[in-house]
């Protein structure tokens, strides 16, 4: 194979975009979660499960979760394509770190519907 | 203003004959009517010949004495010797090939910048005179054609550092939306397909260091804001 220097993968402004969408997810979800516990000022392991009970709050939690793995997505895979060269342990790199994060996720639904 | 010596650490490099490269302490009596960088060097020269930079106009205008001044990028010609601290650092523009002492291979930066087609692309037949624009579209021009290529800019950005041969690099980018910008030119469409990758634009992260060196104060990172702009507004 001829080793010429590819570019042209038109996915640039998708995770661009994806990347500042989820951003503000994160700082809309993080000022949410902080009034919601300055108003509910829960005491106690019973009282913050109860909190996370609420349906609005796991969907709002889980929506954060996925919002925080993709945006974490497109920086470490930012941090592999300007760091690392070689394609073969690129791509290696960039399915473990997709493998981790689907676990992630998977993770935070299991800890908050408890599975 | 008068006679004063001036002290110098200069990179030092001739690859048929180092090893590796050296810096260099030198220091030189410069004359009250020597002010700029550019005429230190010019007295540096004379006193050693083999110190090698490139230099044309004198006048900021050509880019050619580009080089990093204690540690920061600009033109020799246009920096005032005395608002510098010594010793003077002078080392070749990063992350460019060294071809000898302060004079680096631009063939990286030059194949980023004819990489965005940087002319008017305009399939209608030429107009008798001219083809004109409104004041209003030839003054979105202004803060981009004025760019004199002289590689400070990139040469400062860590993104092109590490992908040279893939990122086009804020002065690529710059020379990009002048013809972006440009109300003649028709190819706008396949311009943004062109830097619509990972690479090509995105590699930007915003850290401005291009803003920060350019000698003719310029802004490549409100030029490539501008290109995301128009991305995003032909997609959504």
């Amino acid at each position: 194979m001829i080793n010429r220097i590819l570019v042209g993968a038109h996915y640039g402004l998708k995770d661009w975009i994806a990347q500042r969408a989820t951003a503000v997810i994160m700082a809309v979800y993080s000022v949410l979660i902080v009034a919601v516990l300055l108003v509910l000022r829960p005491a106690g392991f019973e009282a913050w499960q109860a909190v996370f009970a609420l349906g609005f709050i796991k969907f709002f939690t889980f929506l954060f979760f996925v919002s925080l793995f993709y945006h974490a997505w497109i920086g470490v895979r930012d941090i592999w394509m300007d760091y690392v060269k070689p394609t073969g342990l690129r791509l290696s790199l960039h399915v473990l770190t997709i493998a981790a994060l689907v676990g992630y996720t998977a993770w935070a639904a299991a800890i908050l519907w408890r599975l | 203003m008068s006679k004063r010596m001036v002290q110098f650490s200069i990179y030092r490099y001739d690859p048929d004959k180092d090893d590796a490269p050296y810096m260099q302490d030198i220091s030189i009596e410069l004359e009250p009517t020597d002010r700029k960088l550019l005429d230190a060097l010019t007295k540096l020269k004379a006193k050693d010949d083999a110190i090698s930079y490139r230099r044309s106009c004198r006048e900021g205008v050509c880019g050619s004495d580009a080089m990093n001044i204690n540690g920061k990028n600009g033109l020799a010609c246009l920096t005032d010797i005395d608002s510098l601290k010594q010793p003077i650092v002078l080392r070749p523009l990063p992350g460019l090939p060294v071809i000898r002492d302060l004079i680096v291979d631009m063939t990286q930066f030059f194949k980023q910048y004819h990489s965005i087609k940087p002319y008017l692309i305009n399939n209608d037949p030429p107009p008798e005179r001219e083809r004109l624009q409104s004041p209003e579209d030839r003054e979105e021009l202004n803060g981009l054609y004025e760019c004199i290529l002289c590689a400070c800019c990139s040469t400062s950005c860590p993104s092109f550092w590490w992908n040279p041969d893939k990122f086009v690099g804020p002065a690529g980018l710059l020379a990009a939306y002048r013809f972006i910008a440009d109300t003649r030119d028709q190819a706008t469409n396949e311009r943004l397909d062109n830097l619509e990758d990972p690479y090509r634009l995105f590699r930007c992260h915003t850290i401005m260091n291009c803003v920060d060196v350019c000698p003719k104060g310029l802004n490549p990172t409100k030029a490539i804001g501008k290109i995301k702009d128009m991305m995003v507004r032909r997609a959504v």
